[in-house]
């Protein structure tokens, strides 16, 4: 049994449909990808699955139990975590008392028997932005502030963790340092579940992979046999741009005739002139 | 039977003028996002405009009608949209909340300004015919109103589907920046929405003014009916909305003409509509929350503990100074002041720390000066029982309405304001109609205070330990906690925190503060009655808690001074009492945008004199910056300067001694209070190469 | 050559402190079809919303027909013949379709005009004229969208993203669209992060990067140049 198991899930906003029967689930001690086009339903099913949106139809199970009707602050208690998209950062407190509160609202009234998270400027450590303790939330740059948003979450040492676009913002450096964090979680005992835009994270530290579409999941299955899985390149990886740009590019050039072939020889004087090359997904 | 029929008509009538001022309310609402508490204020403006034109002027009552419906009213309402309402939909709901409330209470300052009190009439349209309709007498008036409820019905809707403005107006609710591209122009939109909402405020006044009459109150509150039947259309359906007004005023016609003519249901018929907009508020769903954004508000630093000891204990020994020898009529007047400074520390906690407005704050004043007055335990315990009934009805208030936020929890706190206004307060067990009670003053320790200017320094006393208390709540777990759920309600959630109970627990503290002072309050008096907490009330006293900074404790005490002097000085001058609530209300548009108000300024004035005359000062006067001597300047100046200049002092002292890494977020407020992000990056790193440049 | 229906010159933007656009050049001629590529977080929407007037530029012109119109309001120069189609859905969902419609008319062109023009070339849509656009599929609102291109008759045409989260046939179908008001000869700046639909019918490209307009030339150059660059960087 999944920890968390997503089952036939519809959400309908008016008319429109923005998650249609979206099945399936996260493992404990795993890092789960979730991945698709803009306007897919990712973040309303991130939304579904936390509680701050109810679906039109389906359920959402914890360890078998289902959840559906449980509001937000409740999911939390049962460890579920969430970072968001668009952020959610305590603008007027500092780095360091964000972090504080989320450990007062995760102590609570079980503060005494459950361990209390760990401690605050260990956990900035952890994620890497002690540098920042003392900055208020709204002066830093966003990378930073999903890290906070991690860092926040972690204080209630979550079983679930959802990640909405974690890595936006970060550079390569951090990024790399980001996936390691991610491993270290998984290994840790938590499920990992992340919708992101770079695909080379996503390739590279998912132990699973759903691809949706439209609110339906079109595909699920390890990196590489998402990678080759032709209806997701049809649907997805050649047409939108979400992929990174390494897949998409591929993609949009193997339509096209021939051209002067790859020479990675070329690669360091051509980055100097279009610094394309680190240019990473930034949304 | 035909008294049945009788009170039918009666209802339709009063439900068509009711429908026709809400569809103004919720055309604006739906379209610029701003809910206009001013909205029947700015009736009342228009029925006394047209007091003015037709009887004053003599014009003939339709031309006159044509006139400010058809030109006064739009041109005042796209006037208030250019210079008062731009932008404001995109503010936090407690911005607009204020400006609006200072609409409000211009309009009234304005009114009465123009038109001061005395006895004026307006009659009824075609005064003289009148038919029969199953054997009941209509009047031609309620006949008219009827029919042009309809006639604005079917005006509202041709305009929204049929012509490409009104699409516009639609179109302008989902996406105005969309609308902008199209070519279309949302600001022409937001002004015609608003001219058009005036218009029917007006419309529906004037309808209403030969029954209610022409008074400055009577026609604002009004718009609580309009606010029900808008409610009840969930601000966004036009035809529900006449529904809503149909509906309550048949409700009102049937309770004056069947509830019982004695005891408390005979009240009942006057507060229909505020117990209507309470139901279909409690009856509204659940608000989503709004997730999207990293906003701070940036506040004064918070002072620490000992700075604020020392800071008290020179406002009680300055106080015990300034008040020694004074006249009893000028201490009744301090101690005003500091009950006010009381209540707005309440307001501190809840609107500065927490994010809520509450328009009916002094009505929790009122609990708790009945309670004291009715309990007749002048000692600490009975006053702490004031406050803690204060606090119980704050909390079950708020219970009701747990699920709701902004808008609906402030019209929840109107509609019980004005219950308790017209029908608990006047009560018989409570003060009575007209009535008043007697109030002991205070005994402490067995020691009862009877000089009243021992009486107004215990009143500071407690101003002082209420404000350490709640600066000591700031600055720990639960004051972080406030900071974090004002900031982002959804993150909050997303950890763990019930926000719901903990936003009923934060009325119940803020209703209990307002208790204390609503209980000191009536021992200074001696005798309170319902006329001491008019709904009223708490608008001037929530805009003046906004223009002097309702996110600092300095901000509270200048406000409750300045509130204390309103009446004072609009009784020393009598021909501007009008316009003093107009300059008030313009300070607070201008404020509104930035929660922290005039004290922000004073704490800026103290971090100049600081770096220009500190060090030396310092050098001469060793300790005072612990403590500080409010000596030092001139005492021959005029009273009310004089006080303010001493605290000027202390605020400086209080920016100067908080936490020195956080003073600097002083700066760059300028109006901006809350610097939105939006899942931007807006960091101070060159990371222009992982910039979203697409949102 | 006549003057550029399109120059901008040394434009710079910013969010806050993050420069994203750093001296912008770029020139479209008129009657031209120009692709605007490159990746995401490049700065091409932010150029895309400067020009139409959403964004204010730190410094730099912009000249619309030979005219300085950098500062002017975004419905003024939507009047005055730009037509903007921003990424995502463009329509008004809570609208039907044919109020959408009647809306495009503010660009000059009327109302009657705008619904023949649409309804001729989008049946479609003559089908669903009184259903909400928030309704219907993606690719049907991308029509909806696309018809104020159509019928408004343009000076310039700027389409954002056209392509986001659509399926591959109905992309194909809106570039159809696309080439066919090209034909017509309207003016056209296309964003979009994948080139291969979009260098179809484009005249000419442009890569950005960085906040700058790296690269211009015909579609086979620029395509020859780049794909080495994006290859090495993918690497």
């Amino acid at each position: 049994m999944s920890l968390l198991e997503v089952d036939h899930v519809v959400v309908q906003f008016g008319g429109v449909t923005a998650v249609n029967e979206a099945t399936f689930g996260a493992e404990a001690g795993t890092i789960t990808g979730l991945i698709g086009p803009n306007g897919a339903g990712k973040t309303t099913c991130f939304n579904v699955i936390s509680g701050l949106q109810r679906p039109t139809r389906g359920q959402v199970r914890l360890d078998g139990r289902a959840v559906t009707r449980m509001p937000v602050h409740r999911r939390s208690k049962r460890g579920v975590g969430r970072t968001f998209q668009r952020l959610e950062a305590f603008g007027s407190l500092t780095v360091r008392e964000n972090v504080r509160v989320a450990r007062d609202i995760a102590g609570g009234a079980r503060g005494l028997v459950r361990r209390s998270g760990a401690d605050v400027d260990a956990l900035l450590e952890r994620v890497g932005i002690a540098a920042y303790a003392d900055e208020r939330a709204d002066s830093i740059p966003t990378g930073t502030a999903r890290l906070l948003e991690l860092a926040r979450c972690l204080a209630g040492s979550p079983r679930l963790l959802l990640l909405d676009e974690p890595s936006s913002g970060l550079d390569e450096t951090e990024t790399d340092a980001f996936g390691e964090l991610l491993r270290d979680l998984a290994s840790d005992g938590v499920a990992v579940l992340m919708v992101e835009h770079d695909m080379d994270l996503v390739m590279g530290v998912c132990d699973t992979i759903h691809v949706l579409d439209f609110g339906t999941v079109i595909a699920s299955g390890e990196p590489a046999d998402i990678r080759t899985d032709p209806l997701v390149q049809k649907a997805y990886l050649g047409y939108s741009d979400e992929g990174g740009e390494g897949d998409s590019w591929d993609a949009t050039l193997a339509d096209l005739p021939p051209v002067a072939h790859l020479d990675r020889g070329h690669e360091d004087d051509l980055t100097t002139v279009l610094p394309i090359a680190d240019g990473r997904s930034a949304r | 039977m035909s008294t049945f029929i009788a009170f039918t008509i009666f209802g339709l009538f009063s439900g068509a003028a009711y429908a026709i001022v809400a569809s103004g309310l919720t055309l604006t609402y739906t379209t610029t996002r701003v809910f206009n508490i001013a909205h029947g204020a700015l009736g009342m403006v228009m029925s006394f405009v047209f007091w003015d034109v037709s009887v004053r002027q003599g014009l003939p009552p339709l031309p006159a009608l044509l006139l400010v419906v058809g030109v006064i009213a739009p041109a005042t309402g796209w006037f208030i949209q250019r210079f008062v309402a731009r932008g404001l939909g995109d503010a936090p709901v407690s911005v607009s909340l204020v400006v609006t409330v200072a609409l409000l209470v211009a309009c009234i300052g304005t009114a009465q300004q123009i038109w001061p009190p005395a006895a004026r009439t307006v009659k009824p349209f075609f005064p003289n015919s009148s038919f029969t309709i199953a054997g009941t007498n209509v009047t031609a008036h309620q006949a008219l109103t009827i029919v042009l409820s309809g006639v604005v019905a079917a005006g509202l809707y041709g305009l929204l589907t049929r012509t490409r403005v009104g699409t516009a107006m639609r179109a302008s609710v989902d996406n105005p920046e969309l609308l902008r591209l199209f070519g279309g122009r949302p600001d022409t939109v937001a002004a015609l929405s608003w001219a058009i909402g005036t218009s029917l405020a007006a419309l529906g006044g004037i309808l209403l003014v030969s029954q209610v009459g022409l008074d400055y109150y009577a026609l604002t509150l009004l718009v609580i009916s309009a606010f029900a039947a808008a409610v009840f259309g969930r601000l966004k359906s036009l035809p529900l909305t006449f529904a809503g007004g149909m509906a309550l005023g048949l409700a009102e016609a049937y309770a004056k003409g069947y509830l019982p003519t004695d005891g408390l249901l005979s009240k009942v018929g006057n507060v229909i509509a505020p117990l209507f907009l309470f139901a279909v508020v409690i009856g509204m769903p659940q608000t989503q929350l709004r997730i999207g954004q990293v906003k701070g508000i940036v506040t004064a630093p918070v002072p620490s503990l000992r700075a604020s000891a020392g800071w008290g204990a020179a406002l009680v020994l300055g106080m015990a100074v300034y008040t020694a020898g004074m006249g009893e009529a000028d201490l009744l007047l301090l101690g005003t002041a500091a009950t006010y400074a009381i209540v707005m520390l309440s307001l501190v906690l809840l609107t500065g720390y927490g994010g809520h407005v509450s328009l009916g704050q002094f009505t929790f004043a009122g609990v708790g000066a009945l309670t004291y007055a009715k309990l007749d335990e002048p000692n600490l315990v009975g006053l702490l029982v004031s406050a803690l009934v204060a606090g119980a009805v704050g909390a079950l208030v708020a219970l009701p309405v747990i699920r709701l936020t902004g808008l609906y929890l402030a019209l929840a706190t109107l509609a019980f304001a004005v219950l308790m206004d017209k029908l608990v307060f006047q009560a018989d067990f409570a003060f009575g109609f007209g009535g008043a009670l007697t109030a002991e003053r205070l005994s402490i320790l067995g020691t009862r205070i009877e000089s009243t200017q021992g009486y107004v320094l215990v009143m500071v006393v407690f101003f002082v330990l209420t404000a350490i208390a709640l600066l000591t709540l700031r600055r720990g777990v639960l004051g972080r906690l406030l900071i974090a759920l004002r900031d982002s309600p959804a993150a909050c959630g997303t950890l763990g925190l019930d926000a719901r109970w903990f936003r009923v627990g934060l009325f119940g503290l803020s209703a209990a503060i307002a208790g204390l002072a609503g209980g000191l309050f009536a021992g200074l008096r001696g005798t309170i009655g319902a006329a001491d907490f008019q709904f009223f009330s708490s608008l001037t006293l929530l805009l003046f808690a906004v223009v002097f900074g309702v996110t600092s404790v300095t901000g509270a005490l200048l406000g409750g001074y300045g509130l204390m002097q309103l009446p004072v000085q609009q009784s020393e001058n009598p021909g501007v009492a009008g316009l003093l609530f107009v300059v008030i209300s313009v300070a607070a548009i201008l404020l509104a945008r930035n929660p922290n108000g005039i004290a922000s300024y004073v704490f800026r004035l103290g971090r100049l004199l600081e770096e220009r005359y500190g060090t030396q000062v310092r050098a001469r006067v060793p300790d005072l910056a612990g403590l500080g001597l409010p000596g030092r300047r001139d005492r021959s100046a005029a009273t009310s300067a004089q006080d303010e200049d001493v605290w000027d002092e202390d605020a400086d002292n209080l920016a100067l001694i908080g936490d020195p890494g956080h003073t600097r977020s002083l700066e760059g407020t300028d109006g901006s209070p809350a610097s939105r992000v939006d899942g931007r990056p807006e960091g101070p790193e060159g990371r222009g190469a992982h910039v979203a440049a697409r949102g | 050559m006549s003057v550029p229906i399109l120059e901008v010159v040394d434009l710079h933007a910013a969010y806050g402190r993050i420069e994203v656009l750093r001296g912008v050049d770029l020139a479209v001629p008129r009657g031209a079809v120009m692709a605007l590529l490159g990746p995401n977080g490049a700065g091409k929407s932010t150029l895309v919303k400067v020009i139409s007037g959403q964004k204010k530029a730190t410094s730099g012109d912009v000249h619309l027909g030979g005219v300085h119109v950098r500062g002017a309001q975004t419905e003024e120069l939507a009047r005055l013949g730009l037509c903007t189609v921003p990424e995502g859905r463009s329509v008004f969902p809570n609208l039907t379709v044919q109020e959408n419609l009647t809306l495009m008319s503010y660009a000059g062109v009327s109302a009657e005009a705008v619904l023949e023009t649409a309804f001729a070339y989008f049946p479609r849509l003559l089908e669903r004229r009184s259903q909400l656009a928030g309704t219907m599929s993606g690719g049907e609102q991308q029509m909806l969208a696309m018809s104020r291109a159509l019928a408004s008759d343009p000076a310039l045409l700027l389409l954002d993203e056209l392509s986001m989260g659509l399926a591959p046939l109905i992309v194909e179908e809106l570039y159809d669209t696309v080439g066919r008001i090209a034909a017509s000869g309207v003016t056209i700046l296309c964003i979009e992060q994948f080139a291969r639909t979009a260098l179809k019918v484009a005249d000419y490209a442009a890569v950005m990067s960085h906040g700058r307009v790296v690269a211009t030339g015909e579609p086979g150059e620029i395509l020859e140049t780049m794909s080495d660059v994006i290859l090495g960087g993918a690497a």
